[in-house]
């Protein structure tokens, strides 16, 4: 629909560490047995990525495949195809216990990224993300300050958050906070 | 007088000067120095008044032991109380002032205190201020407050930010001294992540300033070395300025990080928040002061601060100092002193010989060294003049006056077990050392029931440079290993030291000391606690250290009884006649040292405080005049307020528009739980009372939720999706823990069903278009068909209105005709605005929680959290139509079959009517016509919910009464706080459209 709008609209700050809005992001949750051949088949063809392992968000371009637990996957499209790739999970899975749902909506989808970028999310997180624990990939459900969150690492420099919409001020006007009050020096 | 110098300190770099204020008075000193060495090189001897006697108060410390030097610091914003001068470093226009003293810290009128303080002993406030009884709230205790206190609070708001920072590392080293150096070099060889803090500004500890040999060269250069190599290390960070504050469980540690002062942009504290696999406890150890009469004038110091303040700040206290010492360490204090051009009269010894070559060297270098002697008094008012000698054996007969302005004095070292004991570490008594020590052998615990500390150097009771380094690089090499790192540690640092004579312990001097001498003798300087104090506790029957410690505030100030408490213990045991590790100590509790407010708070703070949720139509809300109520972490409008309405007038404005023509209520907050599998029916069926199986793909039903005990938890509108496939509503306060709920059940109890949960609150924005018009409105916006034969009450369908993908429930929570429309939240605000538009020809009003709740309250609908409280079944609110008898089993059912629960005296629902119309106050209680035994009338009923109805134009309200259903017409009398008892009617609690028409057309 042309006037779906993100949470944050676009609203982005600079500085060493930049905290942007990404905008509108496809988002399917979904639940099922993740060592199910035909459901990581049909996950990779939406998505093109790779089937991740546990903790790890698997990356194809714009879109991916990330592990939340055991029995459930987030896969990221692009956000005008999610009611396709919906259809194509219910058909490829037609018969079997699984539950895809859209959660486009439900969360904004924020970036991190700069030279001490993660200090900025160690500064609010209980993650450990000292770069030889937190690899490119590694992905993680936990908090923010006081909510839930989800963050992956997309490259040494950058950080992909995934939060609910409803907070989605407080996670990145907690970010934008912590990336100016400046680098800790202790992962870098 | 004390003064800066000629030979400067380590520490301070003369080229740069400082200004700062004392009092008012300007002042200056180093880049470097502390406040309290810069206040002393001004020769600021008295730096503030005690507590309860108002006495005159100097430094008597050089580290974070500190008890006397607090300071008022900064002004406005910036303004923070209780600054311990030892620990703050001196930067350019800091302000400090002194702290409890009236009208001045030269004239305090509270002094005369002291001349009463043998009116004032121990338990004086308890003794005196009991009788009478009221007096203690109105009287004494705000007069006693006024007078008593340090420093001042804060007035508004804190003009600095601070942050938080999560660290991860297997070793933990918290102390920067050489013990804690040699543990971080052999942790971080070993190739563990490693996290070195040192609370003071500078590496090395005692041994940077008394320069011990370490592999063969003097400390500093070894210091230096050492902790070159560190920082040369990838895997090794060090703090300085950073104290480990506290030690909890599973390996958490606190530490305070002092970065900027003076308002900056950058963060003022920064709270380490660290998981460490292992923690040493590299954490020293504290001089104690010995127990002479006149111990507290200004110019009695710790031994080891006199020669700290001469070898790093190039300050000295005075130009005579008579050293006291029941120990070889404090003779580094007279040869320092002496090597500085000072004078040092004589080095008084209570130990009955003093021969080693500590001794030696200071008698070789002139200095007279008085054995079996002591203190019998210090002379001198606002600092000291002169001391009289005695035999520290007998009860203070003066043998001989000495002139001097410094007195350095040494009891003995204590390890600081602080960090050690937090988390449990025990202690034993070294009798030879005269101090606590940690037993290594039951240390502080993790989940699997291994040690996580591991104390290292002095802090684990090891006296001398040798021991201190082969205990801390031992103790960095277990650390290493026990968390998993194997490379090799290589060879650790070795040190040496000089013989000493044994430490004989001093807990009074002298031994005998008359009630005079001991009235003066003081434990506790902040707050006033002296040797005779402790002995009247004991007298008095207090005998556990921890009563002793209450009843005279021994140990209870901002210092928690760093000096005190060994002393005190000691004193107390001697009184009691019991060994001191039969007394025991006080419990070690967390921080360490006081940290700032703002550090616990970190980043929130103003709009970071707490995260507020939001809907996707909040901005809408937020512009036009909604009066936000908390629901949850959610802001939901309350009513929106048009011009100069009251809150009053908008609700019943919103009310009476919606019952008219049209309402739109946000319901985006309701939970909306996805429950799919082929067990999802016959899971739903034990998580509602009522039967959610067998409800037909399209329609809705009304479902309750109890927990294991019969308590309705929960309510809302179940739709069947298809055959697999319900979504059920929650209360917006539910959705999370419902969630939460469900979850549980399946994971734990019945995880062999195939049922998958989906909490998709978020991804739609929900809106109620409610009222007569509400059918006119979405045809308006055209699409689907929402006629009552298309979309009959209480069922549901997709499909298009206008540019918008919807879900449509045709349910009413209000009575009237009403039409939940879902769309994905993007699109939240477009449809609200298209409905606003649309509607605005039927004069289309939105309305908050409170119309909301008028309006089901009129139609006698319940609401989870006003007609329940956790105590409230549902057959309690007659709601016997929803549990179904059909089911073998749902969750609260057997409990709900239990005696008290099937009583029929249980209080129920019914409608309550005033007589006169008024609207009866929330939660008043029925009078019934009997009193309980203590006198008090008992109570049969009360009110759930109450408001006035701008329907009916009369207050309603429902409420639980005893026997209340069988109760119609009856009149009760309800309580009105300031007012005589409201009568109201038991009626049926629908009070409007019995029938349900209006909803169904």
């Amino acid at each position: 629909m042309s006037n779906a709008i993100s949470a944050l609209e676009g609203r982005a700050v600079a500085g060493d560490v930049t905290v942007t809005d990404m905008g509108l992001q496809g988002m399917i949750s979904l639940r099922g047995d993740l060592s199910d051949k035909a459901l990581t088949k049909v996950c990779k063809s939406v998505t093109g990525a790779d089937a991740p392992k546990p903790l790890q968000m698997s990356v194809a371009g714009a879109s991916g495949f990330g592990w939340m637990s055991p029995d459930e996957a987030l896969l990221l499209v692009p956000y005008n195809v999610v009611r396709d790739g919906l259809a194509s999970i219910n058909n490829a899975l037609s018969g079997q216990h699984f539950l895809a749902s859209n959660v486009s909506d439900a969360r904004a989808h924020i970036v991190v990224s700069g030279a001490y970028a993660d200090e900025v999310i160690a500064k609010v997180s209980p993650v450990d993300m000292h770069p030889d624990s937190f690899a490119i990939g590694d992905f993680r459900r936990s908090h923010l300050g006081q909510v839930a969150a989800a963050f992956w690492k997309s490259d040494a420099n950058t950080f992909h958050v995934i939060c609910f919409r409803s907070v989605a001020d407080y996670v990145f006007d907690l970010l934008a906070a912590s990336a100016k009050a400046g680098p800790v020096g202790y992962t870098s | 007088m004390s003064t800066r110098l000629a030979s400067k300190g380590r520490l301070v770099d003369t080229s740069k000067a400082i200004s700062f204020s004392f009092n008012g008075k300007n002042l200056r000193g180093y880049a470097g120095d502390t406040l309290a060495s810069a206040l002393l090189a001004n020769d600021q001897m008295l730096v503030g008044r005690s507590f309860k006697y108002h006495r005159p108060r100097g430094i008597v410390s050089a580290g974070p032991e500190e008890p006397n030097a607090l300071m008022n610091m900064g002004e406005g914003a910036f303004f923070e109380p209780n600054q311990r001068a030892t620990t703050t470093l001196l930067f350019d226009g800091l302000k400090a002032e002194s702290q409890n003293h009236w009208p001045s810290l030269e004239f305090d009128v509270g002094a005369i205190n002291s001349k009463l303080s043998r009116f004032l002993p121990a338990g004086f406030y308890y003794k005196m201020f009991i009788y009478p009884r009221p007096f203690w709230k109105h009287v004494y205790e705000p007069i006693i407050r006024k007078s008593a206190g340090l420093g001042k609070a804060p007035i508004g708001r804190d003009g600095d930010t601070y942050e938080h920072f999560h660290a991860h590392v297997d070793v933990m080293v918290v102390g920067g001294g050489i013990a804690g150096l040699s543990s971080a070099l052999a942790a971080a060889r070993a190739g563990a992540r490693v996290l070195l803090t040192e609370q003071t500004a500078a590496w090395g500890g005692r041994a940077a300033v008394d320069e011990p040999q370490i592999d063969g060269m003097k400390a500093t250069a070894w210091i230096d070395q050492t902790v070159a190599e560190l920082a040369a290390m990838k895997n090794v960070t060090m703090r300085l300025n950073c104290m480990g504050a506290g030690v909890y469980d599973h390996g958490y540690i606190l530490a305070y990080e002092q970065l900027n002062e003076g308002g900056t942009d950058a963060p003022r504290h920064r709270l380490w928040r660290v998981r460490a696999k292992q923690v040493i406890t590299a954490t020293g150890a504290i001089e104690r002061p010995l127990s002479f009469s006149g111990n507290d004038l200004p110019g009695v110091l710790l031994a080891a601060a006199v020669r700290d303040y001469v070898v790093n700040f190039g300050v000295s206290i005075g130009d005579r100092t008579v050293v006291v010492t029941n120990n070889d360490d404090a003779y580094r204090t007279a040869l320092v002193l002496k090597k500085a051009g000072l004078s040092v009269p004589a080095i008084i010894d209570a130990r009955p010989d003093a021969d080693g070559p500590l001794a030696k060297a200071a008698r070789d270098a002139g200095i007279r060294v008085e054995t079996g002697k002591g203190i019998a008094e210090v002379k001198g008012g606002k600092r000291v003049t002169a001391v009289t000698i005695c035999g520290q054996a007998g009860e203070g007969a003066v043998v001989e006056t000495i002139e001097c302005d410094c007195v350095a004095m040494s009891g003995g070292w204590s390890p600081v077990v602080h960090l050690w004991s937090h988390c449990g570490g025990k202690l034993n008594w070294d009798a030879d050392q005269a101090m606590f020590r940690p037993d290594e052998q039951r240390p502080p615990t993790d989940g699997n029931g291994s040690g996580f500390v591991i104390p290292a150097g002095i802090a684990n009771g090891h006296l001398f440079t040798t021991d201190v380094l082969t205990n801390g690089f031992a103790a960095g090499q277990t650390a290493a290993t026990a968390a998993g790192a194997k490379g090799k540690v290589g060879k650790g640092p070795e040190g040496y030291d000089e013989a000493q004579e044994p430490i004989v312990p001093v807990w009074l001097m002298p031994q005998g000391a008359s009630h005079e001498l001991r009235s003066k003798a003081w434990l506790d300087f902040q707050n006033d606690v002296k040797v005779s104090d402790v002995q009247l506790a004991a007298q008095e029957g207090f005998e556990s250290v921890e009563h002793t410690k209450r009843y005279t505030t021994l140990g209870m100030a901002t210092d928690q009884g760093k000096l005190s408490n060994i002393n005190g213990l000691a004193v107390l045991s001697k009184a009691l006649n019991a060994d001191i590790p039969d007394v025991g100590t006080t419990t070690f509790r967390p921080p360490y040292t006081p940290i700032s407010m703002g550090a616990i708070t970190g980043a929130a703070r103003d709009e970071l405080f707490q995260p507020i949720r939001k809907t996707p139509m909040y901005d809408w809300h937020a512009e036009n005049g909604a009066d936000f109520e908390p629901v949850g972490q959610w802001r939901r409008p309350y009513a929106y307020i048009r011009g100069d309405e009251t809150v009053h007038d908008a609700v019943n404005r919103e009310v009476t528009q919606t019952r008219d023509s049209l309402g739109l209520l946000d319901a985006s907050t309701l939970g909306k739980i996805v429950v799919s599998g082929p067990d999802a029916g016959q899971f739903l069926d034990m998580m509602y009372t009522n039967l959610m199986s067998s409800l037909p793909v399209g329609k809705c039903r009304y479902g309750l939720m109890c927990t294991e005990n019969g308590f309705l938890m929960d309510d809302g509108v179940v739709a069947r999706i298809d055959d697999q496939t319900w979504l059920c509503h929650t209360t917006t306060g539910g959705a999370d823990s419902i969630h939460a709920w469900m979850e549980d059940w399946l994971q734990c109890e019945w995880w062999d069903w195939k049922v998958y949960v989906s909490n998709v609150t978020e991804q739609f924005a929900q809106v109620a278009v409610v009222g007569p018009n509400a059918r006119k409105v979405l045809e308006k916006l055209g699409g689907m068909d929402v006629s009552k034969d298309a979309l009959p009450f209480m069922q549901w369908r997709d499909g298009t209105l206008g540019d918008f993908k919807v879900r449509v429930y045709r349910i009413s929570f209000s009575g009237e005709l009403s039409y939940e429309v879902a769309v994905d939240a993007g699109q939240g605000r477009a449809f609200w605005d298209a409905l606003l538009d649309a509607g605005a020809e039927f004069d289309v009003m939105p309305y908050g929680t409170e119309a909301l709740h008028i309006m089901r309250a009129e139609k006698g609908f319940i609401m989870i959290g006003d007609e329940t409280d956790g105590t409230v079944i549902p057959q309690d609110l007659n709601m016997q139509w929803a549990l179904s008898k059909k089911k073998a089993d749902y969750l609260g059912k057997r409990a709900q079959e239990r005696s008290h629960m099937a009583d029929p005296n249980r209080w129920k629902l019914v409608g309550l009517e005033t007589l006169d119309g008024s609207v009866l106050p929330d939660g008043a209680y029925a009078i019934a016509d009997s009193i309980n035994e203590n006198g008090q009338e008992n109570t049969e009923g009360r009110v759930t919910s109450t408001y006035y109805s701008p329907t009916l134009k009369r207050g309603i309200a429902m409420g639980l009464v005893h026997k209340g259903p069988d109760r119609m017409g009856d009149t009760l009398r309800f309580t009105n706080i300031g007012g005589e008892p409201i009568e109201a009617k038991i009626v049926d609690q629908v009070f409007y459209d019995k029938a349900g028409e209006k909803q169904d057309v």
